[in-house]
């Protein structure tokens, strides 16, 4: 086990580093010198000299690459180029404004998707299952910036109950504001975690080894232990990788809400050409992401010797 | 022989009967192999290590050995569908890889596998599986849509009922002849069957058998026959080869080896066979256990560790193959009598 | 032997005799399929009403008009209501739908051709070649989809091109990874080993033996890619990142009548109803098309 820690660990270095040559050659996609992104429009030229010589960018690209690596190491994501701050201090505020919001969709969603796929996978063909299956479907094919809409008209404009837009200031007011992004946002994981519950618990009832434990008469409660043990590992790796989407997808939710989260600064930083800020929080999201799927890996691995191998 | 109509001419003779058709010496194939533990070290598996042996024009030559002993690698480095690491095949006078290209080569060597299934493409009718290869040599698609027709016939199938069908339509030993045919339709003179019957029922595997022996008679073929069933290896084969771990440990002509097997590794392999006679039970103790590991073999004899007869020179010394006339040749230390095993005078 | 017993079948009999290839049966079994039809022919309906926009709109949809600025659905000439600039949301819907569907697909299509190319060379040649494409795959991984196609678009500036240039390199990978899986597993099957053992060439083998066997799984998964990318290319236009006003498209037309929630709310919802609409329809077609294909054969 520990081997295998070590190998994964090993394994997820070269993607990191190739997450920050991929955020790297964002400031380069971008149309136009580099150093007028980072350095704003209206920066006098002096201060543009300064930068192109600090940021490299009069030296060859690979050199450059080194030199953001070296700064991303010791944590500095630059400064923003519309406010004249930290990119790393903006980041943080927005970044647990946005974990609020993925905590809760992830609560709801795989609370409900496990729930509604476990009842559907142990009784195929009844009413359940078939909820299970339209939910699926709605899940992943709803645009939910749409559904988001749609909640705010219901509940907001339409039965004036909760609030369509901001976070609010007391913890009171802030529950008020999150209920309607949270609940738009847990219908993707939900129709997601149903159908491969669903389908986790669909296989492996059929499985030679629960059909054996049937005929030995087992009870209910200890095939359905049986399953749960069999289905866990797929389970997390399907948890694991719809929390990772729901910090990293939070854009068009947090722009329909104008919720304060990583994705809404994102947004403004696109429009601003902020590209400091924009570097910033693609650079944590996707290093987020690949450290939970990390960590999914060892827990499916902890869950299932089988992995280990692999 | 009766000349067989077909799009491809056979490929004529080069030294005469006397000549082998193919002399192998020294085939080795290690596959490298990653380890599981993190500072694991880079290993190989010792698949193929050292074969030489040799094939006389019009024989069958029978290959046995367990799962995991090189058979199915042997086979396919004949073939070249993997590159050897070391070693020199020479095919009717012509060595391989200079004199004889591989394209050439596999004109003259065909292979049928296991699998009937898998080996035919899912998505080609039968006419086209079969004059795919023909075509690849040049055979205008035509010609050889026509001459797939004669070869089903001469597999025993009818044509018209099979030509225009997908493999998942017909029975396994239909199937099967149906890669025989693939294989004769290049007109090879040397096919290898890695356990081409092995998959099929025991009534369909009888009538395949008897046609391979027919087609060999009707084609001019020689055969390598792997099979792990000692039984038809002996209903069909001239001589036997038996390998473990990677090496030929013993070969010979099959009366001599199935009569008197003279390494301890065939004995207890023949004691593991059901006899349908009840006079002759098995009295020798069957193999226990697996094969050791490829990736890390025994020192000196590989069989070692399983035999019943080691001794301390075993464990030193790799035995060297010893002739006992009449082409039957070992490699233990038994049948040595220089080898300095304390029973080698006994058992010798 | 009796040569004179063998019976010449002559190329055109054998054709006579060919059983119903494996694309005929699964056509066949989606045609049985009833969701799968009704699915595929809202689909064409759509695609067609889009096509034929220009014929079929009732009004121009870049004509505004400040007087007849959000209208309700059923008003006498606007059917389905003005937006918040007083153009017709009919005409805009059709029209709309051109640029929704074309950056739907347009993406997927990019992505099937690249990353299939990329998929089967690798699962066929395998080694260093392998190992070089799928590590560089496993980095784009490393990013939740939207967040790719924001980070790039967003990089990249506005604009359709792009938007379009954004979900391919978002699509690249997934397919990449599928082709190289089925290109592996059925280049390790002995159809495969036979060919190379009757000495055809790589170019050959990959022509008549691997693409007919693995072509069907990577077209099922691109299909099922359909519905992410309306979803995502509209939603880069929602932000601003894709088709830019005063174009029509049904992700920035979302955007636009946000501001009209509170005086056409069933007005401004209508554009996400046929990204709903087109989404839904697309994963049953694809599903369909996935259970059709589960045939031997």
């Amino acid at each position: 086990m520990l081997s295998y820690f070590l190998r994964r660990v090993l394994y997820a270095v070269p993607i990191a580093v190739g997450v920050t040559l991929l955020v790297f050659m964002l400031l380069h996609m971008a149309p136009g010198d580099p150093v007028n992104a980072v350095a704003g429009p209206d920066a006098p030229a002096d201060v543009v000299e300064a930068l192109r010589r600090a940021y490299g960018f009069d030296k060859p690209l690979p050199y450059q690459y080194l030199l953001y690596l070296g700064r991303v190491l010791t944590g500095d994501l630059g400064v923003s180029v519309a406010t004249g701050r930290a990119v790393a201090g903006e980041l943080a505020q927005a970044f647990s404004n946005t974990l609020v919001l993925a905590l809760g969709a992830a609560l709801i969603g795989f609370v409900a998707g496990i729930g509604l796929g476990g009842v559907a996978g142990w009784h195929k063909g009844t009413i359940v299952d078939h909820l299970a299956t339209v939910v699926s479907l709605v899940g992943v094919s709803v645009p939910h910036y749409w559904l988001g809409m749609v909640l705010v008209i219901l509940m907001a404009v339409e039965a004036n109950l909760l609030p369509a837009m901001g976070m609010g200031s007391t913890p009171g007011e802030q529950l008020r504001h999150a209920l309607l992004p949270v609940l738009t946002m847990a219908v993707i994981p939900t129709g997601i975690v149903a159908r491969s519950v669903r389908a986790a618990v669909g296989e492996t009832l059929e499985r030679e080894f629960v059909q054996a434990l049937k005929a030995k008469g087992l009870r209910r409660g200890a095939i359905m232990l049986h399953v749960v043990r069999n289905v866990s590992p797929t389970i997390v790796a399907v948890l694991g990788l719809q929390f990772g989407y729901l910090l990293g997808g939070s854009i068009l939710i947090e722009t329909v809400f104008s919720w304060p989260g990583t994705g809404f600064l994102l947004n403004e930083a696109i429009f601003k050409r902020d590209l400091p800020i924009l570097q910033g929080i693609i650079l944590m999201l996707a290093l987020f992401f690949v450290l939970l799927n990390l960590l999914v890996d060892v827990a499916q691995a902890a869950l299932d010797p089988r992995m280990r191998r692999a | 022989m009766t000349m067989v109509p077909h799009a491809l001419p056979p490929v004529p003779d080069v030294g005469g009967p006397a000549q082998p058709l193919l002399k192998v010496d020294g085939l080795t194939k290690h596959f490298p192999v990653r380890g599981t533990g993190f500072f694991a070290p880079k290993l190989v598996a010792r698949a193929v290590d050292g074969v030489s042996f040799s094939i006389a024009k019009g024989e069958t030559l029978g290959v046995v050995g367990e799962s995991g002993c090189g058979k199915s690698t042997t086979a396919r480095l004949l073939m070249r569908l993997i590159e050897p690491d070391a070693g020199e095949m020479v095919f009717d006078g012509e060595l391989v890889g200079e004199e004889l290209g591989i394209r050439d080569l596999r004109r003259r060597m065909q292979m049928v596998f296991q699998d009937s299934y898998a080996s035919l493409n899912p998505r080609l009718i039968i006419a086209d599986s079969l004059a795919f290869a023909p075509t690849v040599h040049g055979i205008p698609h035509a010609e050889a849509m026509a001459a797939a027709a004669e070869l089903l016939e001469q597999v025993g199938l009818d044509p018209k009922a099979v030509l225009g069908r997908y493999p998942h339509q017909l029975s396994g030993g239909q199937r099967q002849r149906i890669n025989i045919a693939r294989a004769l339709a290049l007109r090879p003179r040397l096919v290898i069957l890695d356990e081409a019957v092995s998959a099929l029922d025991k009534s369909v595997e009888a009538q395949v058998l008897n046609l391979l022996v027919d087609l060999k008679r009707r084609f001019d073929l020689t055969y390598v026959f792997i099979s792990h069933d000692l039984n038809v290896v002996h209903y069909i084969a001239d001589r036997a080869m038996v390998m473990y771990l990677g090496k030929v440990v013993e070969i010979g002509p099959v009366d001599r080896i199935y009569a008197d097997p003279r390494h301890p590794y065939t004995r207890a392999l023949f004691a593991a066979r059901l006899s349908s006679d009840p006079e002759r039970r098995s009295v020798a103790a069957a193999l226990e256990g697996d094969p050791p590991n490829p990736i890390n073999p025994p020192s000196g004899c590989r069989f070692r560790t399983r035999c019943p007869l080691a001794g301390e020179i075993c464990a030193a010394h790799e035995p060297v193959v010893t002739d006992l006339g009449e082409g039957h040749s070992v490699a233990c230390h038994l049948a040595d009598p220089a080898s300095g095993h304390s029973e080698a005078s006994r058992h010798g | 032997m009796d040569t004179s017993a063998v019976t010449r079948i002559p190329p055109n009999q054998i054709e006579a005799t060919r059983s119903p290839g494996y694309w005929e049966s699964v056509a066949r079994r989606v045609l049985a399929d009833r969701v799968t039809l009704v699915c595929l022919t809202i689909l064409a309906t759509i695609a067609l009403a889009a096509i034929f926009a220009d014929v079929l709109a009732p009004a121009d949809p870049l004509k505004t008009s400040m007087a007849k600025r959000l209208r309700a659905i059923g008003t006498p000439g606007f059917p389905l209501g003005t937006d918040e600039l007083g153009r017709d949301i009919l005409s805009r819907l059709l029209h709309g739908g051109r640029m929704s569907l074309l950056m739907g697909s347009w993406p997927v299509a990019n992505a099937l051709v690249i990353g299939g190319i990329l998929g089967v060379t690798a699962g066929f040649f395998g080694g260093r070649l392998n190992m070089a494409i799928m590590r560089v795959v496993d980095v784009f991984y490393a990013f939740p989809s939207v967040l790719l196609a924001v980070a790039i678009s967003g990089a990249l500036g506005s604009g359709m091109k792009n938007a379009i240039v954004a979900l391919t390199i978002v699509f690249v990978p997934p397919l990449v990874r599928i082709a190289e899986t089925v290109t592996t597993q059925v280049r390790g099957l002995d159809f495969v080993e036979a060919a190379r053992a009757s000495g055809a060439g790589s170019a050959t083998i990959i022509r008549v033996h691997l693409l007919p066997n693995v072509l069907g799984p990577i077209v099922v998964y691109a299909s099922g890619l359909f519905s992410v990318s309306i979803i995502l290319a509209s939603g880069l236009s929602f932000l601003g990142l894709g088709v830019e006003p005063p174009q029509a498209e049904w992700g920035l037309m979302l955007n636009t009548l946000r501001q009209a929630i509170y005086v056409q709310p069933w007005v401004a919802i209508l554009p996400g109803v046929m990204i709903f609409v087109t989404s839904i329809c697309c994963n049953l077609a694809s599903d369909g098309l996935r259970a059709a294909m589960e045939i031997k054969g």
